[in-house]
């Protein structure tokens, strides 16, 4: 038999005109930006310029910027289809999907002053809001310990601390940060004293050391210390001790972004390692033929199929602003786990030229499986489910 | 200036080509379908003149509800408004029935411009936008490769073979054909797409137009289509390097075509 199109059945129910376009319009621009190019910026260890201003040039990354503040004002789905777009083309969209959703933290809690002041030029793409500070050296998956102090001096914040794998700070003019504004010890919701700030890095008053950090994956990703770093009072987001709770409202939507990330990389994998089964003779005959071959790519590909139908249910539910914290998580636990599945069924598929730089699947491979841990690791994920959804003892 | 573009779907670069059982077409069913590429470059250079000399850009595709893909990629990448002529036949409509319902459609729209592509990636016949100014009576030049609109004249530059080009000056309204390369296209805007929606595209059937079945039947007949079979074939090249090599690179350059 002759392949069938690797276009997903799944995805024709929650087709429509608007998704196809974007589809394809994304498709057409990363068309420019082939295999040779992520593959060349990946061995340099370069940030992807060229593509991140292209895709900024027209639009892609205000997608969740609402028209009155210059972006296209779209939804969540629309926006994880672009990302997806992205990775399925063989790109990698986690170099600028964060310009999309961490000024939803601005949207959903700043001020209006500060949502003028500076949605427009995010949506213009004058200005690059993409770090988003959280994790600590002593604070990963528990959140609510991190120790970088945030203290209120006259009309300024004075910050001091440490933060680890902060991603793109040398590629933001903003930083969001979320520092403790009131001692642990102090509190007895130990979800309080932890406050969300915009930070303008573009004229910092003080010492803020930025450290890249040398990964397996081309990620700029840095750590930072600040020492007397002097931020105006205004910076802060929202109301000091809240911002826990900010960024919490902000998971949902990033779970669902990168739920898509990680279809689109499993799709990358199956339609890859579907034709290589179909074209690479052994023993006489395509490899593809062998069932120990095939299956695997089958499965992994139902299986992405599947989570792509949880990251849409993730997704209308969000746009009807219903409670979708399980689905969201659900959605990016179950697509990291397909993309890797797929990833790994590429990578045997493929043989000993899986391991060659030229065929972009060592690449691929590396880079998925970061979904499985950051932003939030598939362990946390079931921790939730078992306790908010399953009424199960707390674990976390 | 009022300018239209013509543009045709056809099916995509990478689309799997397999043959109808009678071998006279490829079959549909397996097809995705994209915008012609020389139309894409006409659309382009259509908006680049509006974008100087202001004005309106509408583009006009001939075909089956499918075609709408086209239309609304260009209306996202910036054209005003659009006419969608519904025909079956699709990509196998032949030049003159597809130029004949074009020309029927917007006789009365009073273009100052139209632009096609030079020609089509499937049928490849470059006589549509030809037939389409013989219909209209409007002058016309092909493969154009510049285009400078000055006080209500035209002055292209035509792509001649070997390296060539000659400039030609005309009046307007006119019809040029457009030939890849010509600019640089630019992308749909996340906002375009959104916008595309609300734009106009007007459905027009061929009995509205007056036409009559034999006016607007194929002129054409495609016998048969066929895979070209693939041969391998090895040379010795003789002679002292020196003169092999020379052999090798005249032979590169004169058959294979890849220098
Ligand atoms: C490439 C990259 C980019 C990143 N970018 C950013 C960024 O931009 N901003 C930012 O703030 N952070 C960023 N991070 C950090 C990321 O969010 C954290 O690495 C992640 O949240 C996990 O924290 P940790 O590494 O400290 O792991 P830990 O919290 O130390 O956990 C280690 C392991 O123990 C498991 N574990 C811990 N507690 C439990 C429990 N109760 N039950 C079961 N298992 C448990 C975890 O699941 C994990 O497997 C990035 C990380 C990477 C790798």
């Amino acid at each position: 038999m002759e392949p069938q199109s690797t276009q997903s059945h799944t995805e024709q129910s929650h087709t429509n005109e608007d998704w196809q376009a974007i589809r394809e319009a994304v498709g057409k621009l990363c068309r420019d930006f082939p295999d040779a190019y992520w593959r060349e910026v990946d061995k340099q260890e370069k940030y992807p310029q060229e593509f991140v201003d292209q895709l900024t040039a027209s639009g892609y990354l205000a997608a969740l910027i609402p028209e009155e503040y210059g972006g296209a004002g779209l939804g969540i789905a629309e926006a994880s289809i672009i990302l997806e777009e992205i990775n399925r083309s063989g790109g990698n969209a986690v170099a600028c999907h964060a310009q999309m959703y961490i000024m939803g933290t601005l949207l959903r809690h700043g001020s209006e002053e500060q949502k003028r002041r500076y949605l427009p030029p995010i949506a213009q793409g004058d200005l690059r809001l993409q770090a988003f500070a959280v994790t600590e050296p002593n604070a990963g998956s528990e959140t609510t310990r991190i120790e970088t102090r945030a203290v209120r001096k006259g009309d300024s914040y004075v910050i001091n601390g440490q933060k680890i794998f902060i991603s793109r700070v040398k590629q933001s003019d903003l930083m969001m940060l979320l520092a403790r504004t009131t001692p642990y010890d102090e509190l007895t919701d130990k979800t309080r004293g932890l406050s969300v700030f915009l930070v303008d890095m573009r004229n910092i008053k003080g010492n803020l050391e930025v450290q890249p950090l040398d990964l397996m994956i081309n990620h700029h990703t840095s750590t930072l210390f600040f020492d007397d770093v002097e931020i105006p009072a205004d910076s802060l987001i929202g109301e000091e001790g809240k911002g826990f709770r900010y960024i919490i409202d902000g998971w949902n939507a990033e779970r669902i972004l990168i739920a898509a990330e990680a279809i689109g990389d499993g799709r990358w994998f199956v339609e890859r390692a579907a034709r290589y089964a179909r074209e690479r003779v052994v023993f006489g005959r395509p490899i593809g033929v062998n069932q120990g071959v095939q299956f695997p790519i089958a499965q992994a590909y139902a299986h992405i199929e599947a989570a792509n139908l949880m990251r849409f249910e993730a997704a209308a539910k969000f746009e009807r602003r219903e409670k979708c914290g399980a689905e969201a998580n659900m959605a990016k636990l179950l697509a990291s786990e397909a993309a890797w599945e797929a990833a790994n069924a590429c990578l045997t598929t493929y043989g000993g030229y899986g391991f060659a730089r030229d065929y972009d699947v060592e690449r691929k491979f590396r880079e998925t499986r970061l979904f499985s841990v950051a932003p939030v690791s598939n362990n946390l994920v079931l921790a939730f489910l078992g306790h908010n959804v399953l009424g199960m003892p707390k674990s976390y | 200036m009022k300018i239209m573009v013509c543009i045709k779907q056809v099916p995509a670069k990478d689309s799997t080509l397999r043959l109808t059982e009678d071998s006279t077409w490829i079959r549909e069913q397996d097809l995705s379908y994209e915008i012609n590429e020389p139309d894409a470059y006409a659309l382009e250079e259509a908006l680049r003149l509006k974008e100087k000399h202001g004005g309106e850009v509408v583009v006009c595709s001939v075909g089956p509800d499918r075609v709408q893909q086209v239309i609304r990629e260009a209306l996202a990448k910036g054209a005003d408004r659009a006419i969608h002529l519904v025909a079956d036949g699709g990509s196998r409509l032949d030049s003159y029935p597809a130029a004949r319902l074009m020309a029927e459609a917007v006789r009365r729209e009073g273009f100052d411009l139209i632009c096609t592509g030079l020609q089509s990636d499937d049928l490849g016949f470059a006589q549509t936008g030809v037939v389409l100014a013989e219909l209209l009576g409007l002058p016309h030049a092909t493969i154009i490769m510049e285009v400078q609109a000055e006080d209500g004249r035209l002055k292209v530059k035509r792509e001649l073979e070997g390296g060539w080009f000659q400039w030609v000056q005309m009046p307007l309204p006119a019809l040029l054909t457009i030939q890849s390369g010509i600019n640089k296209l630019r992308y749909a805007t996340l906002k375009g797409i959104k916008q595309a929606k609300s734009k106009e595209i007007r459905r027009v059937i061929a009995t509205e137009l007056g036409l009559k079945a034999e006016e607007l039947a194929g002129r054409q007949k495609l016998h048969r289509v066929y895979v070209p079979v693939k041969t391998k074939q090895t040379e010795f090249i003789d002679g002292s390097p020196k003169e092999a090599a020379a052999k090798l690179v005249e032979k590169l350059q004169r058959d294979a075509r890849v220098l």
